[in-house]
């Protein structure tokens, strides 16, 4: 993460520049160094240094104060912390006026400066995530952030296409991550009810008597802690859609309450003997069988009618596994580049062993399968290695088989395992193989695991 | 596979090499070998400071390590200072082969207390893993009780424990264990 900060160091004195970037790299930063104002130019043209320090005086050529305002010609957003001596305490307090960030006096605590940067990036950190988060709320939810070649998942979407003008309930089948919630918002933000709230309630998160007050809201004093009125996700609704996830999972009684609202579109708050009328579309989605529900008498036939008006069911990953690598193209760039990480590809090896894995948890396992190897991968591109704890799971067997290796490479494997067990202290490692540790040493050099 | 060179900077504690030795042993697979002690180098002294240049005896380790030598790491007592800032307990270069720390701050004598011998071992061992650490490309951990963690005082240095917390130790693993890395 440090990586995206580099730091700049002007200084005219070697012994500074090269002192000061030595303990900078040692927490984690891009450092580079630069003699003059003008080498810091040069450098500053090609990298858009985070903070820069910069010495306030520099004999010959551009000082302090110039060297920042040219940089900050170039690049407005760097902070720039001037260098200063106890002399020239004056002038550093002037470059503050100009457009430094702050200025420190040398030699000063390690604590200060290393306060100081933290709290520099901590803020440059706020601000990059805050532009983020404000692309992320400007961006409309399309039918294009659904990733398929699958025919049955064109067909669906062009059925969300169709239905999105319209205020027929909606129910979405699918096993849990196949992208359901997705869908919805796909059919919400495509229609005329775009402009208008789309409220998310998972049903199954909470209790009956929860459940109904979150959907309808209270009236004040309806009950202990129910200090004001309260309007609920109907409410709150109003003129958009709501959607019902895991709606399988509701008690009879909200059963009831719901068909009402289906059939009427008035209900009461908790509470309440006003009726309260609503303009929302409904959209429904569940991991389970409503007809069989139905018929096991868990849930109510003339509520599954209402909610059943058009039906789509979302294939599991499994029955479109053409779309495994089209999705993990997509997620590999995306959550990439939101952890900052340097990984930009995928390769054929690997999209094979995705290829051929279940996906149980569907394109949701698929996201975070391809989260955690962009986290541990050491390479620009994953590889059939990053996913070898994927095929592991799948379906190895449970007994311990010994692989069809040499016998070095089993004593090099052992010897990594148990190095990997004590989290690398050597001294438990040698006494776990039960060797001394510079029988341990010669092994790894053996094996040329140390160079 | 090269060695773990150990060397002193003017005059020590009496076991302080001892110390170093096991703590290098316990996390490094690496012969350790010690080297001859070397002197203060005269102009490493800031008189205005009264204190040391750790640049100028880093400058003077890289000229004296012997050529196998993997990674070199110098103990001294004397105060160590680099111009930006008022003291160092050690430095490192960062994913290179030299590294110093200084034990004239971990002592209590410092601060004005009476002398504990056992407090400085677990300070210098604390101190060692951390600069030795950088020169196997650890950087800061923001886990306090690790090793790697920043001491800009005396008092996170005893925050610390004697060993690495378990992500930086994989890091080590990754790093002895690897194929493409070089130690």
């Amino acid at each position: 993460m440090k990586k995206n900060w580099p730091i700049l160091v002007v200084d005219d004195e070697d012994v500074m520049c090269e002192s000061m970037g030595a303990w900078l790299r040692e927490d984690g930063y891009h450092v580079d160094t630069a003699s003059s104002g003008q080498k810091a130019l040069e450098l500053a043209k090609a990298m858009d240094y985070a903070i820069c320090f910069v010495d306030l005086k520099m004999p010959g050529g551009m000082d302090g104060i110039e060297t920042m305002m040219e940089i900050h010609r170039i690049r407005p957003e760097s902070s720039i912390i001037i260098i200063t001596a106890y002399a020239t305490v004056d002038t550093a307090i002037q470059a503050m006026k100009e457009g430094a960030q702050e200025y420190i006096v040398k030699p000063c605590n390690p604590q200060e400066i290393s306060m100081l940067v933290s709290r520099i990036l901590k803020l440059k950190k706020l601000q990059s995530e805050n532009a983020i988060l404000r692309k992320k709320l400007n961006r409309q939810y399309r039918h294009s952030d659904i990733i398929t070649k699958n025919p049955r998942m064109g067909e669906i979407l062009a059925l969300t296409r169709d239905v999105a003008d319209l205020r027929s309930t909606v129910l979405i089948r699918g096993e849990s991550g196949t992208g359901k919630e997705l869908v919805a918002r796909a059919v919400h933000f495509s229609g005329n009810r775009a402009e208008k709230p789309f409220i998310v309630v998972s049903c199954a998160a909470l209790t009956e008597t929860l459940l109904e007050s979150e959907l309808f809201g209270y009236e004040k004093g309806a009950f202990t802690g129910a200090a004001t009125q309260v309007k609920g996700k109907f409410e709150m609704a109003h003129g958009g859609t709501i959607f019902l996830d895991e709606i399988g999972d509701i008690s009879p009684k909200l059963q009831a309450d719901l068909l009402r609202v289906l059939q009427e579109r008035r209900f009461y708050r908790v509470g309440g003997n006003q009726e309260v009328e609503v303009d929302v579309r409904i959209i429904a989605a569940t991991n389970k069988n409503l007809s069989e529900e139905v018929q096991a008498g868990r849930f109510r036939e003339d509520l599954y009618y209402r909610l059943n008006v058009i039906e789509i069911r979302l294939p599991a990953l499994r029955e479109r596994r053409e779309d495994v690598p089209l999705l993990a193209e997509h997620f590999v760039q995306h959550i990439s580049s939101a952890l900052g990480r340097d990984v930009s590809g995928i390769s054929a090896a690997a999209l094979k062993v995705l290829i051929a894995y279940d996906w149980p948890g569907n394109v949701r396992e698929l996201e975070n399968v391809i989260e955690r190897a962009i986290v541990t991968c050491r390479n620009g591109t994953l590889d059939e290695q990053d996913f070898s704890w994927l095929e592991r799971n799948a379906g190895q067997p449970q007994n311990w088989e010994v692989p069809d290796v040499s016998l070095g490479e089993l004593e090099r494997r052992a010897i990594v395992a148990a190095l990997e067990r004590k989290h690398g202290n050597v001294k438990e490692a040698s006494t776990a193989l039960g060797i001394d540790r510079s029988t341990l040493y010669d092994k790894l050099k053996r094996y040329e695991i140390v160079h | 596979m090269n060695d773990l060179c150990i060397v002193a900077i003017g005059s020590l504690p009496a076991r302080a090499l001892d110390w170093i030795e096991d703590a290098a042993a316990e996390w490094f697979p690496l012969p350790i070998r010690r080297l001859a002690p070397l002197s203060i180098p005269e102009g490493a002294y800031d008189a205005k400071r009264k204190q040391y240049q750790s640049v100028e005896m880093m400058r003077m380790l890289a000229q004296h390590a012997p050529r196998d030598a993997s990674r070199v790491l110098a103990v001294t007592d004397v105060d160590l200072a680099i111009p930006m800032l008022s003291f160092l307990f050690g430095q490192a270069q960062f994913d290179g082969p030299i590294a110093i720390v200084s034990l004239c701050r971990l002592h209590q004598e410092f601060y004005g207390l009476p002398p504990e011998e056992n407090l400085l071992r677990e300070r210098a061992v604390k101190e060692v893993l951390h600069e030795l650490g950088h020169t196997f490309g650890l950087v800061h951990c923001a886990e306090t009780a690790c090793a790697m963690s920043l001491a800009t005082h005396i008092e996170l240095v005893d925050a610390k424990a004697e060993q690495y917390c378990a992500r930086c130790g994989m890091q080590l693993v990754q790093r002895f264990t690897s194929r493409e890395a070089t130690v």
